[in-house]
Order: structure tokens, then C-alpha cells, then sequence
């Protein structure tokens, strides 16, 4: 039997991955990996399962919580979590509204999205997390597309994209003081089909909401809204039950779904092969506040 | 799908790159409607009048407004055949350190030349950093065929120039591909304007590319990244591949301690067993016997060992805009999994990326500047010359005041003697070409002290974790080179002279040679050391400092009985004098432990 000693694309991608979180698990006090049940979150922990078996995953895991979700997410995450005997820790916007760190948008369109980096930074502060993992891909956006897979933050969680830290061959510098952080993105050089491959041929269980089933939706701004408890509907609009999935999920105000008949990883592949709109184009109502919308959330400390 | 191929790309917006990274994304459908539908929203609020392609990858708002990219952008697009992601860097000089950037990870580099413009300073300044990085692949697009018609001379001057030039350079597979990336003729397709052109498309060629054999399959080597231990029957140590391939049952060594093992199992992520560990695999590997090995540790095979040494040269590239490299400055160096602090010693020059002449008489690097570096570094790296392997080959440079990565490193190796050192004939064999790396350990103490106990002791335990070792003990060298000796006060002296050089000998053939030796007189004592010092080989001064009375008490040989008698004039601690140690590397004493645990605690200086 001849051996070619070649990788293919997914095991490369799984392997820098896999290197990524040890590297930060040998060199960091304090690591935790941001868990929201969506599908890029889900693959960054099954990979980060998979680098440290046969030991228990060595950090915890954290929901930023705008309280907006879908119902199946969080069944789906507080499954997963009791499953893995993993560690939670939720942050909640809720606490932040409550308390009157931050004011919330009211009326038609009004959302969580941009309240989630207050309850992010605090999250991170409250525990002294060092290193944090996000899904953060750099095919999702233009500005991620610049971004370090060691991205650093300072003592205010901004990110600074003039001042980044060169990042050479695989040796990833993520030193910082005391109240500094890093952002860690293991999944930088993966695509949405990527994923979708890695989710199919590695059989991982997702929440129900990616495969197609009915809904009520509302058609808004080009996008189809799910018509949640959540949602305020104006005067003209009109839910209709539709066949949909959801291709990103987050808070339940700003993530659109798509209409579609795949119901199973195999079909959700093909459907993302032949599609020619991006995921968040497609559903994320948060990325088109303006050309320069993810750039600036980031500079704040948004994910 | 298949392999993937990282591509790296530089070059301003006047030659076209942009457009031809568009052009890619384009034709192999990455670019999605709405993305077109941004960019022409986008090109329209500029009154341009076309969808500009540039626009796609100039990803921060200051660079949209500047018309200007000011860092390293990644790109992502697939074919059925392959997989590519390219790393897109300007090409201006003031981004060398961009450029640097992304063809650390490159497997080809992707060079534009302007047809009519011809090879400019830019394009010679993008082959060489393409080859200083150790890019196997160079494709050359000599863009905008269409504004000098297609003609088949002017591409073919265009190559002779660049072939001339890159001569110079270290360059294994170069290969030329006349193009339009505006009409796109010869990007996806073959174009019908190039009859005369025999070659395959960009993207074809691409595709074609064999990459498969440009990782290094020799030299076994895996940096040990993590220890995993979830309970005491697993003990894993979890790494990249950075060399060779590894399999169950393999010989290998440990650096650096040199304890050699065999390997039980191999695990790739999640449990899955691998009979073939090759780069850039992630792997847990388990050994048969239980040796102390940590982050930092590299596994290799016994008789293929990379360079460990302190000194050693390496060409560098200065990345950041706050702060100067100069010669005497410290800083951390990451190398594979270990980090160490490290001086920068001396500056031999300073490189010109456009003409590649070197300035010796440069004081400091600055900002996008290479130049060649004589590091020393507190502890040993275990390493390979870049050349041949850019995983272990590699560094960079922290500022540990800042925190940031300031200097990107490729090691030349080790470092090359300087003129004055050499007092004799140069070695062929360099110390650290050496399998092991040894040092002088100097056992001190009155007679009866335990001295030749411990060295036994520390002899069989080195031995028997691989490592060369050799006792030297005073008593047994008076029966042959030094059996001319007596005891008077010169005769000791030179004892001690003689067995200093021939301990330094055994130490620089990689061994730790062990003395155990009374060894009464410290200026005897201190001129061994120096002598190790200048020789630059490690010199461990042990002071084993049991009371008279106890030694008197033991009295192993009858021989202070005999003093005391008076059969036996000067000895040592009756009528002549034992000059302790004033500065000695370890004290220890017999509240200490026993002979063992004494030896454990010489190892654990060792391995400080």
C-alpha cells in the first residue's frame, strides 16, 4: 500500500484547529470558548473535544445570553452541556438591562445584538478569562477577512486592527497583562461549507432550526424574520407559514432564515454548493447596519 | 475536494492583483450575488462607474477611504480539484513585514508583473522575499497581455529578465503564465489571443501544482506542545508534526534529555489511531517507558537529531514600527513549543531587498528590514536550518515589556566561530552537531565525604537514560595518567589540571563527565572552570560538604586513622587545608539523603 503523506482540505483545517487549542491551553491561565449552539460554536467544541481526548475538555464554556433565543437552541445547548459534563457559565443581557448598565432599543426593529458586547466584556471580566474562543470565520465578513487568528484586546476588549501582532508560520503569540485578553479564532480558515462538510461527515447533531421545517415567518427588509414572542410586528406586516432553515443563528430579532427543503447535512451541503448568497447577506439583519457595520462592533469588543 | 494550497499574492493596485484575485473568486462562483450587489453599491458611492474588483479585498474602512491596503487580507476559494486560500499583502516596501507575513505559511507565491512596466524593483523585491521564506512554488503572471497585444516577444523578454534576476535567488519551481486578468484570458480558461502560449491556465496550473512532496518526510521531529494526562494509565504527549513520520514502535530520543524510548501508540485528534504521523498532523503519542517529558521537549529518532545549541544564526526580519533591533538587546523567542529568553548578540549585516546588497556597517535593523542576527539564547533550542525545515526552523521575536511580536526569525544555524576563538585547528564537527551536548560535573569534598557514592550514583542513572556520561574518580586515575603524582601541594595542583582537561575533553564530545575528587585547593579549583569557560562548555561545581567529624568517623579507607597516627603527613583536613568552595553551583550534605537522593538532586541541577 503506497501512502501519499498528503492531508486533505478538512483535515488540515481540523489539524491547525486542534493546534490552535492546545497551543492556548498550554500557554494560557484561563481559556473559555464562547457557546452559543450555533453551528460554528458547535464545531469549535467538538474540535476542541477532540484535541485534548482522551481527557475532559480543560475550560469552560460561555453563553452570551440576549434572551432572545430560540427555544430549540437552548434545549439543544443545555443537552449538549449535561451530555459532555462540560461547564457553563451564561452571561445574560438581561442582568445588564435589569441593572441599568445598558438601555434597550425598543419598537419595530429593535434588537439585542449590539447589547451582547457589554454582556460579553463583563462576562470575561467577572471570571478573569485570559484566552477566548470564538467561531469567527474569515470568509463571514470583510473585516474578519484582516483579522488574527491570536487577536488581541485591550484592557477595554477594543480591537485595535491597525496595531495586530504579526502572525508567522504557526507560532501564535498570545501573551498579555493582567485585565488583557485574547480572542482566539480556531476556525479562521473555514468557509460555510467547510463546515457543513466537517458537521456531515463527522455526524455532529446540530438544533433542530438549521433543517428545513414550517414556521411563521415575516417577510422584512429583503430577509424572512421568525415570528417569535420576541418580535414586534408593524401594523403592516403579515406572518405566512413557511418551509425554512436557519444558516446562522443568534439573537431571534436580527437572524433571518431561508426557504428550504434540506433536511439533512447531505442536503443542507449540496443546497450551500449551489447557493449564491452569503450566509450573512442572507440572514443577518446586524451586519447590514452599513458597510463598515463589523468593523465597528469589533472595535468595541463585540465577538 | 482536494488538498489544500495556500497561496501567497503581493502587489500593488496598478498591476492588477485585485482584480485577478477577483477574477479567481469570480469565475470559481466565491464571489456571492450580494457581494456584487455591495460592491457595486460600494463603486457607485466612489462615481466609479465599473464595479471595482479592488474593493473586495481592501477590508477596513481606512483602506476603502485611503484606496490603500494596509494588511495581510485572507481569501477563500475552492474548485473541485482543490481548495485555495491566499493570503493577500500589499506590495509596497513599507509592507515587507506584510508580505513576510503571509508567505510564512505559503506554498506558492504568486508574483504580477505589469507587461508593459516589465520587472520592477516591486517584483524582484516580492521573488526575494518569495524565496527567503522558502516558498517552494513561484508562478509568475505577466498581467495586461492585452495592452502590449499578446506579443509573444515582450512576454518572453519579461521572463528572461526575471529568470536572470531570480538566479540569485533560491527558487525551485518557477513557471510563467502570460495573462489578462481584466478579460480574464489564461486565468480560468486558455485563452484563443496566446496561440502561442503551450502552458496551462493560472488556475489550472493551480490545481496541478504538486505540493505533496515539499514537506520535509526525513527528519522526524514533533515539538511536544501538551502533556495529556487524564489519569495515571495515560500519559500522551500531544504535538504537530513538524517533520518526517513517525510510527508505533519507533526508536525515538527525547531533547533534551536524551532519554530514548519507543513509541507505543500514536493517536490522532479524538482517538482516532494513526499508523503514519507525518506534518502538519496533530498527534497524542504514548511511550513505552515513563521518561519526564514536558512542553518545549521535542521527539525525534536517535540517530537523526536536530541542532541543540545556545548560538546561532539566523536572518531576521524586523516587524515592528516602535522599536529598533540592536545588537546586546534582550527578548523572548518562540521557536515550535518552546519559549526562551534570548540576547541578540551581533548584527552582521543588513539586507537590501531591492539589490541584495549587504551593509555590514549597519548599527540596527528598524522597521521592514532584514539582516543577519547572531542570537544566544538562555537555554537550548532544539532546531534545523530553515532551509530545511521551515516548522523547526523558524521564530519569532517578543518584547516582553510590549508583549509584541516584534522580529520573524529563519535560522541559518549554528552559529559560525569567530576568528579569535579559534585556537587550533577548527573542528569538522561542530558541538552542537553533536548528538548530546555534555558538561563537566566537579564533585568537592574532603575524604570520606560520599563524593565517589553520588558520582556512581549520578554515572548510572545518566547512562541509563541515554545519556553519554563518564565518571572520572580521582582515586582510580592515580593508577595510570596520574601515577606520577604525589601529594605534596604542586603534584595536587597538577592532579587537579589533568583531570580538569580531561574532563573538559569528555564534556565536549557530548558527555557528562563526573570528577569526583578531593580537590583541596580552590585557585586549582576556579582555573579548571575558567579553562571550561573559555572553552564555552557548562562547569558544575559540587561542594559536598560532610563534617570532618563524620567523614573522620567513617573513615572508609583507614586513612584518617593513619593521619592521626602519623604514618601519613599533609592530609587533607588533618594537617592541610580544605578550601571550601566560596561560590559553589550546589552545596549538599548528608541531612540531604542518602547517596541517591543526593544524585537526584545533581540531576535536577542538570536539567535547570
Amino acid at each position: 500500500m503506497s501512502t501519499t503523506y498528503e492531508l486533505t482540505h478538512l483535515q488540515a483545517l481540523e489539524a491547525e484547529a486542534v493546534h490552535i487549542f492546545r497551543e492556548v491551553v498550554a500557554t494560557s491561565p484561563r481559556p473559555v470558548l464562547l457557546f452559543s449552539g450555533g453551528k460554528d460554536s458547535v464545531v469549535m467544541l467538538n474540535l476542541a473535544l477532540k484535541a485534548f481526548w482522551p481527557a475532559p475538555l480543560p475550560f469552560p464554556v460561555m453563553h452570551i445570553d440576549t434572551g432572545h433565543n430560540f427555544d430549540e437552541v437552548i434545549e439543544y445547548r443545555d443537552a449538549v452541556v449535561d451530555r459532555l459534563g462540560v461547564r457553563l457559565v451564561v452571561s445574560s443581557v438581561q442582568d445588564d438591562i435589569d441593572s441599568g448598565r445598558v438601555v434597550e432599543e425598543s419598537g419595530v426593529g429593535a434588537s439585542r445584538n449590539r447589547l451582547q458586547t457589554a454582556a460579553l466584556l463583563r462576562g470575561i471580566a467577572d471570571h478573569g478569562f485570559g484566552a477566548v474562543f470564538g467561531g469567527a470565520r474569515r470568509d463571514e465578513e470583510k473585516a474578519r477577512a484582516k483579522e488574527r487568528v491570536f487577536s488581541f484586546r485591550d484592557e477595554y476588549g477594543r480591537w485595535d486592527p491597525r496595531n495586530q501582532r504579526p502572525e508567522l508560520w504557526n507560532l501564535y503569540n498570545g501573551r498579555h497583562r493582567k485585565g488583557e485578553h485574547i480572542r482566539v479564532f480556531p476556525l479562521s480558515n473555514w468557509t460555510e461549507l467547510d463546515i457543513w462538510r466537517y458537521i456531515r461527515d463527522e455526524a455532529i447533531e446540530l438544533p433542530s432550526i438549521y433543517y428545513a421545517h414550517r414556521r411563521s415567518v415575516v417577510a422584512r427588509d429583503g430577509m424572512l424574520l421568525a415570528n417569535t414572542r420576541f418580535l414586534t410586528l408593524s401594523e403592516h406586516e403579515e406572518p405566512v407559514q413557511m418551509r425554512v432553515r436557519f444558516r446562522t443563528v443568534g439573537d431571534a430579532t436580527c437572524t433571518g432564515c431561508v426557504e428550504s427543503d434540506a433536511r439533512t447535512p447531505d442536503e443542507v451541503v449540496d443546497e450551500i454548493a449551489a447557493t449564491r448568497v452569503t450566509e450573512r447577506g442572507a440572514t443577518r439583519a446586524d451586519d447590514r447596519i452599513s458597510e463598515a457595520g463589523m468593523e465597528d462592533r469589533k472595535k468595541e469588543g463585540y465577538f | 475536494m482536494g488538498p489544500l494550497l495556500r497561496i501567497a499574492t503581493a502587489g500593488s493596485v496598478d498591476d492588477g492583483k485585485s482584480t485577478l484575485i477577483g477574477r479567481l473568486m469570480y469565475d470559481t462562483k466565491t464571489i456571492f450575488t450580494d457581494q456584487l450587489a455591495a460592491l457595486e453599491r460600494a463603486s457607485s458611492e466612489r462615481g466609479e462607474a465599473a464595479p471595482n474588483l479592488a474593493l473586495l479585498t481592501d477590508g477596513l474602512r481606512m483602506e476603502r477611504e485611503q484606496g490603500i491596503t494596509i494588511d495581510v487580507a485572507y481569501r477563500y476559494f475552492a474548485t473541485p480539484r482543490r481548495t485555495f486560500i491566499i493570503a493577500d499583502t500589499p506590495g509596497h516596501v513599507q509592507y515587507t513585514r506584510n508580505m513576510v507575513t503571509g508567505a510564512s505559511t505559503a506554498d506558492l507565491a504568486l508574483i504580477l508583473i505589469d507587461a508593459r512596466k516589465g520587472v520592477l524593483e516591486q517584483s524582484r523585491r516580492h521573488a526575494f522575499i518569495a524565496s527567503l521564506l522558502g516558498i517552494p512554488h513561484l508562478v509568475v503572471c505577466v498581467n495586461k497581455m492585452d495592452l502590449v497585444d499578446w506579443s509573444k516577444e515582450r512576454f518572453d523578454e519579461v521572463r528572461e529578465e526575471f529568470r536572470r534576476f531570480s538566479l540569485k535567488l533560491d527558487v525551485q519551481d518557477l513557471s510563467f503564465i502570460p495573462i489578462s486578468a481584466l478579460h480574464g484570458d489564461n486565468v480560468v480558461g486558455r485563452s484563443a489571443e496566446s496561440a502561442w502560449y503551450e502552458g496551462s491556465s493560472l488556475l489550472h496550473h493551480l490545481e496541478e501544482v504538486h505540493v505533496g512532496s515539499d514537506q520535509n518526510l526525513v527528519d522526524a521531529r514533533l515539538p511536544v506542545q501538551y502533556v495529556v494526562r487524564p489519569h495515571q494509565d495515560f500519559r500522551g504527549y500531544a504535538g504537530t508534526m513538524a517533520g518526517g513520520v513517525l510510527r508505533p514502535g519507533d526508536e525515538v530520543a527525547v531533547l533534551p534529555s536524551g532519554c530514548t524510548s519507543r513509541i507505543a501508540r500514536i493517536w490522532g485528534p479524538g482517538g482516532v489511531p494513526v499508523q503514519d504521523a507525518f506534518p502538519p498532523q496533530t498527534v497524542t503519542v504514548e511511550l513505552d517507558d515513563h521518561i519526564d517529558v514536558g512542553r518545549g521537549d521535542l521527539i525525534c529518532r536517535p540517530n537523526n537529531r536536530p541542532h541543540v545549541g545556545q548560538d546561532l544564526d539566523a536572518t531576521v526580519c524586523w516587524l515592528s514600527d516602535r522599536s529598533t533591533l540592536t545588537p546586546g538587546a534582550t527578548y523572548l523567542v518562540k521557536h515550535t513549543s518552546q519559549l526562551v529568553r534570548t540576547s541578540v548578540e551581533h548584527l552582521n549585516y543588513r539586507l537590501d531587498v531591492n539589490t541584495l546588497h549587504r551593509d555590514e556597517s549597519a548599527g540596527s535593523l528598524t522597521f521592514n528590514e532584514i539582516g543577519r542576527i547572531r542570537l544566544r539564547t538562555q537555554e537550548p533550542l532544539h532546531y534545523d536550518p530553515y532551509k530545511r525545515n521551515r516548522g523547526t526552523g523558524s521564530f519569532v521575536l517578543v518584547d516582553e515589556v510590549t508583549n509584541n511580536t516584534v522580529g520573524a526569525g529563519m535560522i541559518i544555524g549554528p552559529a559560525a566561530q569567530q576568528p579569535a576563538d579559534v585556537v587550533w585547528h577548527a573542528p569538522a564537527v561542530s558541538r552542537d552537531q553533536r548528538a548530546t551536548r555534555g558538561c563537566t560535573v566537579w564533585i568537592t569534598g574532603l575524604s570520606g565525604a560520599g563524593k565517589s557514592s553520588v558520582a556512581a550514583e549520578l554515572e548510572r542513572r545518566l547512562v541509563a537514560a541515554g545519556r553519554p556520561a563518564y565518571l572520572l574518580d580521582g582515586d582510580n586515575l592515580r593508577h595510570d595518567l596520574n601515577s606520577d603524582l604525589g601529594f605534596g601541594r604542586a603534584d595536587r595542583a597538577e592532579n587537579v589540571r589533568r583531570t580538569g582537561a580531561v574532563a573538559k575533553l569528555f564534556a565536549d564530545s557530548g558527555a557528562v563527565a563526573i570528577v569526583s575528587l578531593v580537590s583541596p585547593y580552590r585557585q586549582d579549583r576556579d582555573a579548571v572552570r575558567a579553562a571550561h569557560a573559555a572553552a564555552g562548555i557548562d562547569f558544575v561545581e559540587i561542594f559536598l560538604d560532610t563534617p570532618l567529624a563524620v567523614c573522620e568517623s567513617r573513615d572508609p579507607k583507614g586513612l584518617y586513622a593513619r593521619a592521626r597516627a602519623g604514618a601519613i603527613r599533609g592530609f587533607t583536613g588533618i594537617d592541610d587545608a580544605y578550601e571550601a568552595p566560596l561560590d559553589p553551583d550546589l552545596v549538599l550534605r548528608p541531612s540531604d539523603g542518602d547517596p541517591a537522593a543526593l544524585a537526584s538532586a545533581v540531576l535536577a541541577r542538570l536539567d535547570r
